[in-house]
């Protein structure tokens, strides 16, 4: 932590807002915590996804069996993705609007004090 | 071809110019455009970053793609698409947040070595370049088949008179030419698809069946397998599509032309439901080229099948639907490159020669003579490449540089956000591993040699089988960034603890 106390010297004489500070407070923490908890298993949900259709095509033929008359599941599929990629751009703008209530709380709270 | 299809293709660019001009003027006045305080609307964002997206390659390559190769073309759309996904989670808003306007700015927020800035603007160029080469392929081909000259002059010409354009023109109309153009696009895309559509009439299942008969593949052009054979290739071109987009610079630089992070947010929602609704048309585009034009004028036009929506325009709407969409193509291309040689050109002259031969002492003129350089340098290449590469897929061009940009860009994006131990020597060796892998594998690849004489630039055994090297340089461009890191001592903790704050709250100083 020795740096950590280095540098709040140093952020006093520049009046620069102490950003480890604010790095380390709970309420940073607790947004960087969710922020993942949101974001890291839906991406690998999406890339999963992504990457399942291109592996299965090129490895086994069972998506080629017709679904819909002569649209095959491999179509099903590539149109699947589509649908994910809305349904997933309408989730983080819904999930986005959380965070940035939190977001605005970290800044008036702890960086708004230190604006000039 | 006849001459009310060029006088009516001159008159449509010629309108989408005057257009553009008036736009632009017209927004200058109400505030300037490229500050974060700026005009644009989400929603407007939203649309010209779907147009800096439906470039050539989109909107020519895709539909040739499909015509020719059916759901191996579809690849394309479906990675074009979930990239929008990888910038909207991992990489729009920190990079909104951190207020830096381009690649080497955004890692500088963490580093200040000159020698990062230049490995970023030496992507950012090797990338410019192989765009511009897809978007010269594309007007080349564009340009054969409406005046019926040779391929060669054609590109000269196109290369001559894009090169002018930003010489002379610059980029201020840029953002508003992709606005009118994603809106142009659409509406031409939307009427051929209705088309296409009522000649199936309107029975979507009835168009599978039929597809199923109009191509000398047969049910095969409905399965997946008839272009890309090798399965790790396939898998090494759909890492570059999905993860490319998030490293392409002039895409990057679109979220810097709105005021705040829910604004980047909300414009690439609008972008992933244009881009989203494009790509689904992609599919009548392909399947309407096939079925009423056919495989073998769609690749007597160009061997690529980059001619196969002007052609499909052709067959469903005369001589003026074919001038539109031809039209509309060549706006599309001379907008991209406008703005990717601009790119390029700032990324020499200011990074390169500003701040590294100069030492940050240029003078403004100095920097804008080199700019005009760079310009003229870049489009050269460009040029020379492009008359090399007339057998090539447009969107097929376009895959290599978006492995360059997750190769080398991403890699380096993603630790300077996310990963607190990163630091200078990581990002150098991070960006130099991705970008040099790339690059050799690619020169090495069967793109550049091919046994036979005249399928690509060289005869002879390609060294490395994969078309599209991702698979092996995305990796590489992670791994040297995380050795170079771990065998570096430096560390700044509290320059991490600044961007990490920044980057999720969006706070200013």
């Amino acid at each position: 932590m020795n740096v950590g106390s280095d540098y709040k010297e140093l952020s006093y004489q520049e009046t620069k807002p102490d950003y480890q500070q604010v790095a380390e407070s709970a309420s940073f923490k607790d947004l960087i915590t969710r922020r993942k908890r949101f974001i890291i298993p839906l991406t690998i949900f999406f890339l999963v996804f992504y990457f399942l259709l291109p592996v299965l095509t090129s490895y086994t033929t069972f998506l080629n069996t017709p679904a819909i008359g002569d649209i095959s599941w491999a179509w099903l599929f590539a149109f699947a993705q589509f649908i994910m990629t809305w349904v997933f751009c309408i989730i983080y703008v819904k999930k986005s609007a959380q965070f940035d209530r939190q977001s605005d709380e970290i800044i008036e709270d702890q960086l708004g004090g230190e604006r000039e | 071809m006849n001459a009310t299809v060029i006088t009516l293709f001159l008159a449509i660019v010629l309108a989408t110019l005057v257009i553009t001009y008036y736009a632009a003027k017209k927004t200058q006045t109400t505030g300037d455009f490229y500050t974060a305080g700026g005009g644009l609307t989400g929603w407007q964002n939203g649309l010209a970053i779907a147009g800096d997206y439906l470039s050539a390659a989109s909107f020519l390559g895709i539909a040739g793609a499909i015509a020719l190769y059916g759901f191996d073309g579809f690849f394309y759309s479906i990675g074009f698409l979930i990239a929008y996904l990888v910038v909207m989670f991992l990489v729009a808003e920190p990079l909104r947040n951190l207020g830096k306007y381009t690649l080497a700015d955004m890692i500088n927020a963490r580093f200040d070595a000159k020698k990062v800035r230049a490995i970023a603007a030496l992507s950012t160029i090797t990338i410019v370049i192989f765009y511009m080469i897809a978007q010269l392929v594309g007007a080349g081909a564009l340009i054969q088949l409406l005046f019926d000259i040779d391929y060669w002059i054609a590109v000269l010409i196109v290369g001559v008179m894009m090169t002018i354009y930003v010489l002379f023109g610059g980029m201020t109309a840029t953002s508003w030419v992709q606005i009118i153009k994603a809106v142009l696009l659409m509406i031409g895309t939307v009427i051929i698809a209705f088309m296409v559509l009522a000649k199936f009439n309107f029975n979507i299942l009835g168009m599978f069946s039929e597809m199923k008969t109009v191509t000398s593949h047969g049910a095969d052009y409905l399965n997946p397998g008839l272009k890309y054979k090798v399965p790790l290739d396939t898998i090494s071109l759909m890492l570059a599509l999905v993860l490319g987009t998030a490293g392409l610079p002039h895409i990057l630089m679109r979220f810097f032309t709105v005021k705040n992070a829910k604004t980047a947010r909300s414009s690439v929602v609008t972008a992933t439901w244009v881009v989203g609704i494009f790509y689904v048309l992609t599919i009548f585009l392909g399947f309407g080229a096939a079925a009423f034009v056919g495989e073998e004028l769609i690749t007597a036009a160009n061997p690529a099948g980059n001619m196969a929506a002007p052609l499909l325009a052709e067959a469903l709407g005369g001589n003026l639907l074919m001038s539109f969409v031809s039209a509309v193509a060549f706006a599309t291309i001379l907008a991209v490159v406008a703005g990717l040689v601009l790119s390029g050109a700032s990324a020499f002259a200011h990074d390169i020669y500003g701040q590294i031969i100069k030492k940050g002492k240029a003078t403004d003129k100095q920097q804008m003579i080199a700019a005009r350089y760079a310009s003229l340098g870049v489009s050269v290449f460009s040029i020379l490449c492009a008359l090399f590469a007339q057998t090539m897929n447009v969107a097929f061009l376009v895959s290599l540089a978006f492995c360059v940009a997750a190769s080398a860009n991403l890699p380096v994006i993603l630790y300077t956000i996310y990963w607190k131990r990163f630091n200078t020597t990581g990002a150098i060796t991070g960006m130099l591993f991705g970008l040099l892998s790339a690059i050799i594998l690619v020169s090495i690849s069967p793109n550049v040699f091919s046994p036979t004489e005249g399928a690509a630039i060289l005869v002879g055994e390609p060294i490395f089988p994969l078309t599209n090297p991702a698979l092996i340089s995305v990796p590489l461009g992670f791994i040297g960034g995380y050795l170079g890191t771990v065998f570096s001592k430096e560390a700044d903790l509290k320059r991490f603890a600044e961007v990490q704050v920044k980057a999720n709250t969006g706070y200013r100083e």
